[in-house]
């Protein structure tokens, strides 16, 4: 009986039209064409006035923008950059470690650290490791409630500018990066460890063979804000008067007057490490995406070889047509 | 029902050299622990589990009241029983992914987790149990492969690091084992770009390339879809005839009847019997298994 009715159905219901022979055409966005217009036009308002109003100094900025003191101003940026960067990462990964630890004195430790120096303003403790020497005269090293010295040296002599703004903005790094990396490791699924454990794979081997390799992807988005938010953050050690970028322009414009087109200086060069680093983080992330997703996409420059590619063989044979 | 009856055929011969050591086991089971001294032929057996009245809690709830249960070597102990039985938690007990309360677990005589000092069992360092977790591999329900390796770098992960094993060889030992799960030309392959099954062979692989005396199986199946199943019970089948010991924790009741020497069905805790796969499923001597499986087996399964 129900193998009659689809055929019953067919006769009530009116024909269904044959489309097959029908040109597809996608659905137009008008809007979205004056949106593109009003702001390629405010775009453009913008770039007009930086060009034509005099007042930005483009001369001064150019003339300034290679110089050999703004030069060694930046590279002062990227040494502190990538010494307090690097050392910054590094102590982060042991104490998350240490704060995921089963030991509770290791969680503790870990866990007061980063709320003093997360609480603390960077400022501030720039200012009292640079003025250490006040607080304790001499550093030394060797045994508790003895006499007994192993080294020892002037506080004023060891912590220089370049050292407190390392400790400075490495420590405070760590307190933050701690968090981004456990937050990470958070991320991967207990399984993986469970896996690796029942495998034999050593503790220290599962953290860095098995588990990081797959955090990172939760980590480097973050890790990245962290760096270029470091790169500016670099500007504020010139409280201790260190020559890195910020602080050399602000030398020279004190003594030019040329405040504003300096600061564009500054302000450039900032821009260029930062477009460098994005650039980095796009790689890097596509790096450690491998087996995440099925198929990675294309990197703009194999876009763009795929795009002229097809386009140069495709123009001759529409040509053709 | 026939194709059950017909497949059960064909495997009563590969059990045949098992059955020996399965009557053994349903003894053994059925009654007190074997304690095996150490013996002249201890070189020879490789693979005997011995869990002697197992206690394990979490919180004030007892999933483990005392289980004793010992499987020959090479021979198939299946588990199977309702969830929340404790079934998961004693199979992983013997790898000592889970601590025990009270009682021991052996393997071919050596405690698994703990040494003997004075009249106290000690825990083992972690480098020990790492060690001793090298002869007993381990396929999880949600297979746990590493996705950012390929299914061949899954493989050669843990002979490369936990035996130390040249890259080479590891290589050629790991594609060896993918051939054998029917995978060889997937071994570039990372896991999110292959099936369920396929991660599940994988991960089988994966538990070999250690080459452990024993291997056990939580719930290998049940993250997959109906017709991903049976390539991987072909696969544990085939493995059933290979001489490693297998404890398999499964829900696949044909699969059982049809794989297992020995068949253990818990409930709230402990063993309520075991026995070979006959006696279990058709003259089940307990009202409690008998309700499981009522539940569990359709109507037109029958033996």
């Amino acid at each position: 009986m129900s193998a009659i009715a689809p055929p019953a159905t067919a006769d009530t219901a009116p024909p269904t039209p044959d489309y097959s022979e029908y040109k597809l055409v996608p659905a137009r966005h008008p809007w979205r064409w004056v949106g593109t217009v009003l702001v390629a036009a405010g775009v453009a308002a913008i770039a007009w006035s930086l060009v034509t109003n005099p007042r930005w100094e483009w001369g001064v900025v150019a003339e300034w923008f290679t110089a050999q003191s703004v030069v060694n101003g930046l590279i002062e940026t990227l040494k502190l950059t990538a010494i307090s960067g690097v050392l910054g990462f590094v102590l982060g990964f042991i104490l998350a470690l240490m704060r995921l630890s089963a030991s509770p004195l290791l969680v503790s430790v870990s866990w007061t650290f980063s709320w003093i120096f997360r609480s603390t303003p960077l400022l501030v403790q720039l200012l009292l490791w640079y003025n250490l020497g006040y607080l304790y005269e001499k550093i030394s090293l060797g045994i508790p409630f003895t006499d007994v010295r192993f080294f020892e040296a002037q506080t004023t002599t060891l912590i220089s500018q370049f050292a407190a703004a390392v400790l400075g903005l490495t420590l405070n790094q760590a307190a933050y990066s701690a968090e981004i990396i456990r937050g990470g490791i958070l991320s991967v699924d207990q399984g993986q460890l469970e896996a690796a454990s029942a495998l034999g794979i050593p503790a220290w081997k599962r953290s860095t063979r098995i588990v990081l390799p797959q955090a990172m992807r939760a980590i480097l988005p973050n890790a990245f804000n962290e760096i270029i938010g470091l790169v500016k953050g670099t500007s504020i050690v010139y409280v201790l008067a260190y020559s890195e970028l910020f602080y050399t322009v602000q030398v020279i414009y004190n003594r030019t007057q040329q405040v504003l087109p300096l600061l564009l200086v500054a302000t450039l060069w900032y821009v260029v490490i930062t477009s460098v680093l994005s650039v980095f983080q796009y790689y890097i992330e596509r790096h450690f995406s491998k087996g995440a997703l099925r198929t990675l996409p294309l990197t703009p420059l194999q876009k763009a070889r795929k795009f002229f590619a097809t386009h140069v063989a495709a123009s001759p044979t529409k040509d053709a047509r | 029902m026939s194709i059950i009856a017909a497949r059960k055929e064909s495997t009563t011969t590969a059990q045949a050299a098992h059955q020996t050591q399965a009557e053994t086991s349903a003894a053994a089971s059925a009654g007190t622990t074997t304690a095996r001294p150490a013996s002249a032929d201890q070189q020879a057996t490789r693979g005997q589990v011995d869990i002697a009245n197992v206690r394990k809690s979490f919180g004030v709830t007892e999933v483990l009241k005392g289980v004793s249960l010992s499987v020959p070597p090479g021979g198939v102990a299946v588990i199977v029983g309702p969830s929340g039985s404790g079934k998961s938690t004693l199979l992983r007990t013997i790898n000592h992914l889970e601590k025990v309360d009270g009682g021991y677990i052996t393997i071919d005589g050596e405690l698994v987790g703990y040494e003997v000092r004075g009249n106290k069992l000690h825990e083992l360092r972690e480098k020990d149990i790492l060690k001793q977790r090298t002869h007993i591999g381990m396929v999880f329900q949600s297979f746990n492969l590493f996705p950012h390796l390929t299914a061949l770098e899954n493989v050669i992960e843990a002979p490369i690091v936990a035996q130390k094993r040249s890259k080479a060889e590891a290589r050629k030992r790991g594609l060896e084992l993918l051939d054998r799960v029917g995978l060889k030309d997937r071994a570039d392959a990372y896991p999110r770009q292959l099936s369920g099954g396929q991660q599940q062979r994988v991960a089988i692989a994966r538990a070999l390339a250690l080459d452990p005396k024993i291997l056990l199986f939580d719930e290998p199946t049940s993250a997959l879809d109906p017709e991903l199943v049976n390539e991987v019970l072909d696969v544990i089948r085939e493995l059933a005839k290979s001489g490693t010991t297998l404890i398999i924790v499964t829900h696949e009741m044909g699969f059982a009847r049809d794989v297992a020497d020995t068949v253990v069905f818990m409930d709230q805790g402990q063993i309520v019997e075991s026995g070979t796969p006959q006696d279990i499923f058709a003259n089940p001597r307990e009202e409690r298994t008998r309700s499981f499986f009522s539940k569990v087996i359709e109507p037109a399964f029958n033996i």
